[in-house]
């Protein structure tokens, strides 16, 4: 008997892909009146909480224009659902059909593209070094025998690895069990650097206790594109989806949208990130796609 | 969502597959587990004694309330924040700790942490003999030593050991509190694995396996020094509960 439920339990965990339903996300929501939309509590500026159960950021502002869009197509208004996801849980939540369209700071790459479809690129982030001021690091050669921190459960760990394999640069990886702690880990000195997404670190050094005391050095170590996340194989919603981000684009709204939360006073602190779109950004915007990481490497 | 396997021999761009990497990662792990399990063993037996000397000078009066103090303050605080307390605030009041690695700063903290509950389980162990024990070797002429060597500690031990078993499969697991001071222990190797390849519930599942068998490993171990060093005639747990 427990040998049989077993076998039943595996082969339904196995089978988990026939249950599945086909994906029509415009029928769902004009069916249940209201969307979930999925957030970050501290994806920098592109999404975050403001506590209260409001999250805000240039990608949860591009999806409520989505979301506009979405219920002229329906005819009604919708009710948003915020569910905060984190990076563990995103994919599958959106999959399962949890979460409709994910607004976080999530990378478009091959392996995720089997598994959910994305938006056209709206940020491209670049992969850089914060150090401290006085240390007079100024590029990724000048880190042999230093001890690098970055963020578990981050891409960059997997870029540290491989820069380090490819150029014979030898340093020691620490890592933090989130921005803030490898953040503390630079502050601290048990790092002599940081490596992470550019708006993670800027974001980091505006809200610490000494901004002067940090800086953000050297190369790009990698190019990033973020999206926006929707589920696969549902063209009707990504074409939604990616109509109105070519809208803004076209209209100039979303380097608007991109100036308001990246260079301007943004709340809670009223912190200015002073992150100005990089060319790589820019390049997103003039030519919209949804090409993953791998496309931008083989430049 | 078919899960698919064979992730676990892709290459994780540093020249090694995730499958040894993982075997890297339980090795920390055991490591870590193994090492403050020592830590704890010698310190709580210790501090467990201590607390039971008899009260009658003044040095063992400190040395108990010594002992006490040490349980109070290692169960009282949670462990992560203890583990945050070592790597982070300790080295900032003494810089030269700043040297010490990360590895042996976590293995203390556990260690200590484990090492109060330890203690307590010792002193119940001990108080729960009755007091002509200890009175019958004073009266043969032994030692506090002796006494200890010879009456308390060889009965308290048999009497505290199925705790003491849950207490090691407990420190196993609470080693995952090691990843937030960057060992690259399994808890750590999951979170980043799935991020890196996208297939979080194939690594979550196969991690759950590794601390799942693991523990019941040292559930064996311990069972079967349980079973060694029972003494026949001595009532065992197994040999009343007939019962059920």
């Amino acid at each position: 008997m427990k040998k049989h439920f077993l076998t039943l339990a595996f082969t339904a965990l196995l089978a988990g892909s026939v249950f599945a339903e086909p994906n029509d996300t415009i029928a769902k929501v004009k069916a249940s009146g209201s969307i979930t939309m999925g957030v970050r509590d501290s994806s920098g500026a592109l999404s975050y909480t403001l506590g209260d159960g409001k999250y805000v950021g240039f990608h949860v502002e591009i999806c409520q224009n989505i979301i506009a869009n979405l219920e002229k197509a329906v005819g009604k208004k919708l009710e948003v659902k915020y569910t905060p996801v984190t990076s563990q849980n995103r994919i599958p939540l959106t999959e399962n059909g949890t979460v409709d369209i994910e607004c976080g700071s999530t990378t478009n790459n091959e392996a995720r593209q089997k598994q959910v479809a994305f938006a056209f690129t709206t940020y491209v982030e670049e992969v850089r070094i914060a150090v401290r001021a006085n240390s007079g690091i100024s590029a990724i050669g000048q880190l042999n025998g230093k001890n690098v921190a970055t963020t578990t459960g981050t891409t960059s760990v997997q870029l540290l690895r491989k820069n380090e394999r490819a150029t014979g640069v030898d340093f020691k990886e620490v890592f933090g069990k989130d921005h803030a702690d490898s953040f503390l880990l630079l502050e601290s000195g048990r790092a002599d650097a940081f490596v992470m997404d550019g708006q993670i670190l800027a974001g980091n050094i505006a809200n610490s206790k000494a901004p002067a005391d940090f800086k953000i050095v050297g190369e790009v170590l990698n190019v990033e594109p973020i999206a926006i996340m929707l589920r696969k194989d549902d063209p009707a919603f990504k074409k939604l989806a990616d109509d109105t981000i070519a809208g803004l684009a076209k209209s100039g709204e979303l380097a608007k949208l991109y100036d308001k939360w990246f260079v301007q006073a943004i709340p809670p602190k009223n912190i200015k990130l002073g992150l100005v779109a990089s060319e790589a950004t820019k390049g997103a915007w003039a030519n919209l796609n949804d090409k993953p990481v791998e496309a931008y490497a083989k430049k | 969502m078919a899960l698919e396997w064979q992730v676990f021999l892709q290459d994780d761009g540093g020249g090694r597959t995730y499958l040894e990497w993982m075997f890297e990662a339980w090795g920390w792990t055991l490591s870590v587990a193994g090492s403050a399990w020592v830590v704890a063993m010698v310190s709580g037996c210790l501090m467990g004694v201590l607390r039971t000397l008899p009260q009658d000078t003044r040095l063992n009066r400190w040395l108990a309330r010594l002992a006490h103090g040490w349980v109070e303050l290692f169960r009282n605080i949670p462990v992560l924040v203890q583990i945050f307390l070592w790597y982070f605030v300790l080295p900032k009041i003494f810089p030269s700790m700043q040297q010490v690695p990360g590895f042996v700063l976590v293995v203390l903290g556990l260690g200590f942490f484990t090492s109060a509950r330890i203690a307590e389980m010792l002193r119940a162990g001990i108080q729960a003999m009755p007091r002509g024990q200890r009175y019958a070797a004073m009266a043969v002429g032994f030692t506090t030593w002796q006494t200890y060597r010879y009456v308390l500690l060889p009965i308290a031990f048999r009497t505290i050991w199925p705790p003491l078993t849950s207490e090691s499969m407990n420190l196993l697991k609470n080693s995952s509190v090691a990843f937030a001071v960057s060992i690259a222990e399994l808890t750590m190797y999951a979170m980043q694995v799935q991020e890196e390849t996208s297939r979080g519930i194939e690594v979550y599942v196969v991690v759950t396996a590794l601390y799942a068998v693991s523990a019941f490993s040292v559930n064996r171990v311990m069972a079967f020094f349980e079973r060694r060093l029972s003494i026949p005639g001595m009532v065992r747990a197994a040999d009343v509960g007939a019962g059920h």
